[in-house]
């Protein structure tokens, strides 16, 4: 048991120094980061360069934490769900992700806090199951949230705002949800769609452009919302018009308007299936 | 904070720090004058102008070195807008002329807009009176900010402000869209009214053609009036090359790899809408001083018709596997 806790603090503390060094590369990329974590890094519990490191200090609390829950409550991992002990432990539900999962068993083992087996010792560095086991957790979390539970959890957080707000100004700060326009694991980083401009956004902190975008996939934000229908905001549809000294910018011109159509939002059932205005052959006849 | 207790390098310390930032930038990301000197608009006068304005940011920079060292604070005051520039927050705003800000045609109107407009003008210029108290210097202060941005909006549709913010623009100084389908395209700031005190200000990006909120809470809170409605487009309308080509990519969004019907039906009309002014707008240039109405009208009829020919087949296999989902 001991040798165990050790394992697994000596773990946790590789992955903090991995996050917090992650954290220093990202704020000399990015200038305006640095604001948003300031502000953070304010607001107590989060304090000085021990950013992720803030479990350290409270060890005797997170040591009994559950790897799921401790995984979900790092900084930068706000878009996830907290997975169900059961759906992970239900083979059913792994189907094939063994094949995709390098250190399939030794990453299970971590996500369900269970004591190594012996020969798994062999593993050369514990950073390289920590990988995994972030990427099994992602994958799995990309079928735990289509499920009914998994849709609660989300909608919950969603409505709660864990997700941020759509940046379009005409969205009115609409609450988007994670997203991946890939439901492979390495191909894109995870996006925000919003349900008023049926558009999708980079996320504003770069803590999120190392996040996969398989880990939420195509499905679940759509599935949120056609679920969740009283979910998606009823806001007017307004398109930006630019306009000079007050006179609109007429489409003749060559730097005329020619995107207009992309914010053209007509209610479904208003059109007909060639995307017809159905008053519009009401009038025909 | 600092200011308080050390007075004197208040505005050394800020713009060597907005200077380094902004040089480095500079450096790195190279200044662009080809498409300046390419452009019968821009005067070579303003070229020259263009050149100074980053050799007299080095000569700055010696200068308050020296004034740091020698602690004489004779020239200090000389560099409000440097300080201004190099403040934090501030990164979307230029340099504004000297030339242009001491010719008091520009600032018509402007006195009754500005409190303590005078000393706010003198501040600026840096010909303030050293003798006011600090509660009066701090109003003062805040005038001065305002002013300048309303000096802003009118500078940067003129000739040499739209080139300064078209380096600023190369520069990616304003962010980048957040869209992913716009790849990163460099945003610029514009208002949604040309009033102060109504609306903040928001970015606009030319290639999807809509408004933006600034990322950051400090850009989010300046005064859109600072840059007023039209100078993006003023900007496009003098460099139209830099207008990029539109695309017509859309998001999809899919369960399970099936399109949503409801949104499968509002992508068409949106492509209706697209063809029909891209028809009206084919018909416009063609007979321009005739009126466009009459050809596009029966060209967006043809296109109407074209689109349900075309339209007609892919739905009907596309709503038979929507059947599961709706
Ligand atoms: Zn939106
Ligand atoms: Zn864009």
């Amino acid at each position: 048991m001991s040798a165990h806790d050790h394992q697994q603090q000596q773990l946790k503390q590789q992955q903090q120094q991995m996050r917090v060094n992650d954290i220093h590369d990202e704020e000399e990329e990015e200038e305006e980061e640095e604001e948003e974590e300031e502000n953070e890094q304010l607001q107590g519990e989060y304090a000085g360069e021990d950013y992720y490191g803030s479990d350290v200090s409270n060890d005797s609390g997170t040591e009994s934490m559950p790897w799921i829950a401790w995984f979900c409550s790092l900084g930068g991992h706000q878009y996830f769900a907290e997975v169900a002990d059961d759906f992970v432990e239900d083979d059913f539900n792994l189907t094939g992700l063994n094949s995709i999962v390098p250190f399939y068993k030794e990453a299970l083992e971590m996500i369900l806090d269970l004591e190594p087996e012996e020969d798994s010792t062999k593993v050369p560095d514990v950073s390289i199951v920590e990988a995994s086991a972030e990427q099994l957790y992602g994958l799995i979390h990309q079928r735990f949230i289509v499920t009914r539970q998994g849709l609660q959890q989300m909608a919950d957080k969603y409505q709660a705002g864990h997700f941020g707000s759509c940046p379009r100004t005409y969205c009115q700060s609409t609450n988007v949800v994670p997203c991946g326009r890939y439901d492979l694991p390495g191909v894109e980083t995870v996006k925000l769609y919003c349900p008023n401009c049926q558009d999708i956004y980079s996320p504003p902190s770069s803590r999120f452009h190392n996040l996969d975008g398989a880990y939420f996939g195509t499905t679940f934000a759509h599935m949120l919302f056609h679920i969740y229908p009283e979910l998606v905001p009823n806001i007017p549809n307004k398109i930006y018009a630019p306009a000079i000294y007050g006179f609109k910018i007429s489409e003749y011109s060559r730097c005329g308007p020619r995107m207009q159509w992309l914010r053209n939002k007509q209610d479904p059932n208003l059109l007909d299936v060639t995307g017809k205005l159905i008053k519009d052959d009401e009038n025909a006849k | 904070m600092e200011a308080d207790k050390q007075p004197t390098s208040y505005y050394i310390d800020r713009r060597i720090d907005g200077w380094t930032d902004e040089w480095t930038c500079s450096q790195l990301q190279g200044v662009h004058h080809e498409s300046a000197l390419a452009n019968p608009i821009v005067q070579p006068s303003f070229v020259a102008f263009e050149n100074l304005c980053i050799s007299p940011r080095y000569l700055c920079s010696v200068l308050t070195m020296e004034d740091y060292t020698s602690g004489s604070d004779s020239d200090y005051t000389k560099y409000w807008i440097d300080w201004f520039l190099g403040s934090k927050g501030n990164e979307y705003f230029c340099e504004v002329d000297e030339d242009y800000i001491l010719d008091r045609f520009n600032l018509t109107g402007l006195n009754t807009e500005v409190q303590y407009y005078s000393q706010a003008l003198d501040l600026i210029t840096d010909n303030l009176d050293e003798t006011l108290d600090e509660e009066m210097r701090d109003i003062v202060e805040k005038s001065a900010r305002h002013l300048y941005g309303l000096i802003h909006a009118r500078f940067i549709i003129t000739t040499h402000g739209l080139t300064k913010m078209l380096e600023k623009f190369k520069k990616c100084d304003f962010g980048r869209c957040p869209r992913v389908l716009c790849h990163s395209h460099p945003l610029l700031p514009v208002a949604l009214s040309d009033i102060p005190y109504t609306k903040s200000v928001k970015l606009f990006c030319c290639r999807c053609e809509d408004i933006y909120n600034p990322k950051s809470t400090r850009h989010a809170s300046i005064d859109g009036a600072y840059f007023g409605c039209s100078f993006p487009h003023m900007l496009f309308q003098v460099y139209p090359q830099l207008v990029p080509p539109k695309s017509t990519d859309r998001y999809v969004p899919r369960i399970f790899g099936f399109k949503l019907h409801d949104v499968a039906k509002q992508h068409r009309y949106q492509d209706m809408v697209r063809e029909e002014s891209h028809a009206r707008i084919m018909a416009g240039i063609e007979g321009l001083p005739s009126g466009p109405t009459a050809p596009a009208s029966s060209s967006a009829k043809e296109q109407q018709l074209k689109n349900k020919a075309e339209g007609s087949p892919s739905v009907a296999s596309e709503s038979g596997a929507m059947a599961d989902i709706n």
